[in-house]
């Protein structure tokens, strides 16, 4: 099973990266680790003209802390991201998510960048950015501008980016409460979320619950009315729009969403 | 488009589609037919090789995302006639049954011991989830790799 037709070009800097897609436009496509594009490419399900690969930029990858937050190059890798030490105290929700997806060699190749520009509703870290209230920072043909993941995603697999955009850094501020939690349900280990929860402090958002990942906006409410855990966690399926698949039908996702919610909650607290 | 991989430490250049996955340049252009080609989807493992150094599945990488660097495959391990220490230790432990599995295992395996060189059982575990074998011949293929692990700690 290969890939049909296409360009590969390689750029060396982000410099080079947006002229090779001004000049590529709509059928051109970036390509970090590849580890959701390329089986998307396979299957047919995407069918880009011309590949730029950006994996090369070596200014994009990096973990910096600065002034109260902290700075993730787009092409740092999974793997990357769980092992850095600079995470792993200051943003364990983060370090530890990445540590959960796929498989290692994965996590090898995959890049944060690519899985929040790829926007698979099924993907961990867009639903982890939206608990800890991150930013996406991207390049364009008119500038740099910074996007709070909030309003960054818009449906499945779509985003605000233009397609002469590229992701090129996320921004999380440090975390003003302690409690952190990522849960997520799958058949296998290396599988996709059926769904998922990440919470930091009062904070929680879910995967694969929707088109787009979800803030649980219900939960959030009760929790800083005071609700307990467990009774804030029932509300966890409010305004989702979960899909109905072969992993399982629709009551099922929202079951799953207010079990899971109750225990990232529990853990959430305990680590408080 | 020209590309140019260093496998098992010797140079192998040549010009292939832009489209050609990693697995097949080792197969087809390389001529190394240890990697090989399981579901074609990352899920099974059977193509993992080590791209400078880290496990990668190389059916879901370009054999261009390869050009200039570094690839390392199961016929590359050993050295001197001598079987690398993971070798030896799937050999001793019958870590396989039909080993279609056998050399994907063998490259996560040696990924995991250079990130971890003192793995528990349940590690070790974690660290082959993306490796299936077909067999379910699990238990010993662990086995195997935590006794690598100990005869690399102790040497």
């Amino acid at each position: 099973m290969i890939p049909a037709p296409f360009t590969y070009q390689r750029a060396s800097s982000v410099a080079q990266a947006l002229d090779l897609a001004a000049a590529g436009g709509e059928d051109a496509k970036f390509l970090a680790g590849g580890h959701s594009l390329m089986p998307l490419m396979k299957l047919r399900l995407a069918v880009p003209e011309t590949l730029i690969d950006i994996g090369r930029i070596g200014e994009l990858s990096y973990v910096r802390e600065e002034d109260g937050h902290f700075a993730i190059g787009a092409l740092t890798t999974h793997s990357d991201v769980a092992a850095s030490p600079v995470l792993a105290t200051g943003l364990p929700l983060l370090a530890h998510a990445a540590s959960q997806i796929g498989d290692p060699q994965v996590r090898h190749c995959g890049t944060i960048g690519g899985s929040i520009a790829h926007a698979d509703p099924a993907a961990d870290l867009p639903a982890v950015l939206l608990a800890l209230d991150a930013t996406v920072v991207a390049q364009g043909p008119s500038g740099r501008r910074e996007i709070p993941a909030a309003g960054f995603f818009t449906g499945l697999f779509e985003t605000v980016l233009e397609p002469a955009e590229l992701l090129t850094e996320i921004r999380i501020p440090r975390p003003a409460a302690a409690g952190w939690s990522f849960q997520k349900f799958t058949k296998r280990g290396i599988d996709w979320a059926i769904v998922g929860v990440a919470v930091q402090g009062g904070n929680v958002a879910l995967v694969n619950m929707g088109g787009t990942p979800l803030r649980a906006s219900g939960v959030e409410a009760d929790l800083a009315a005071g609700a307990s855990p467990a009774l804030a966690a029932a509300r966890a399926a409010e305004g989702t729009s979960p899909s109905d698949d072969l992993n399982g039908p629709r009551a099922y996702r929202e079951h799953l969403a207010r079990v899971l919610t109750g225990r990232a909650l529990a853990e959430a607290a305990a680590r408080s | 488009m020209k590309v140019t991989v260093t496998v098992n430490g010797g140079e192998v250049a040549a010009e292939v589609a832009d489209r050609t996955l990693l697995v097949h340049f080792l197969r087809d252009v390389a001529g190394l037919t240890a990697t090989n080609v399981g579901c074609d989807t990352s899920s099974c493992g059977a193509c993992t090789v080590l791209l400078d150094g880290r496990s990668v599945k190389s059916c879901t990488v370009l054999a261009a995302q390869a050009d200039g660097r570094s690839v390392t495959t199961a016929e590359g391990l050993a050295s001197n006639g001598e079987l690398h220490p993971v070798q030896r230790a799937f050999q001793a432990e019958h870590g396989l049954q039909c080993g279609f599995c056998t050399p994907g295992m063998v490259m996560a395996s040696v990924s995991l011991l250079a990130e971890n060189l003192d793995p528990t059982e349940d590690e070790v575990r974690t660290a082959l989830e993306g490796n299936l074998c077909r067999c379910t011949g699990y238990h010993n293929i662990v086995r195997a790799v935590l006794a690598a692990a100990s005869e690399r700690r102790s040497s």
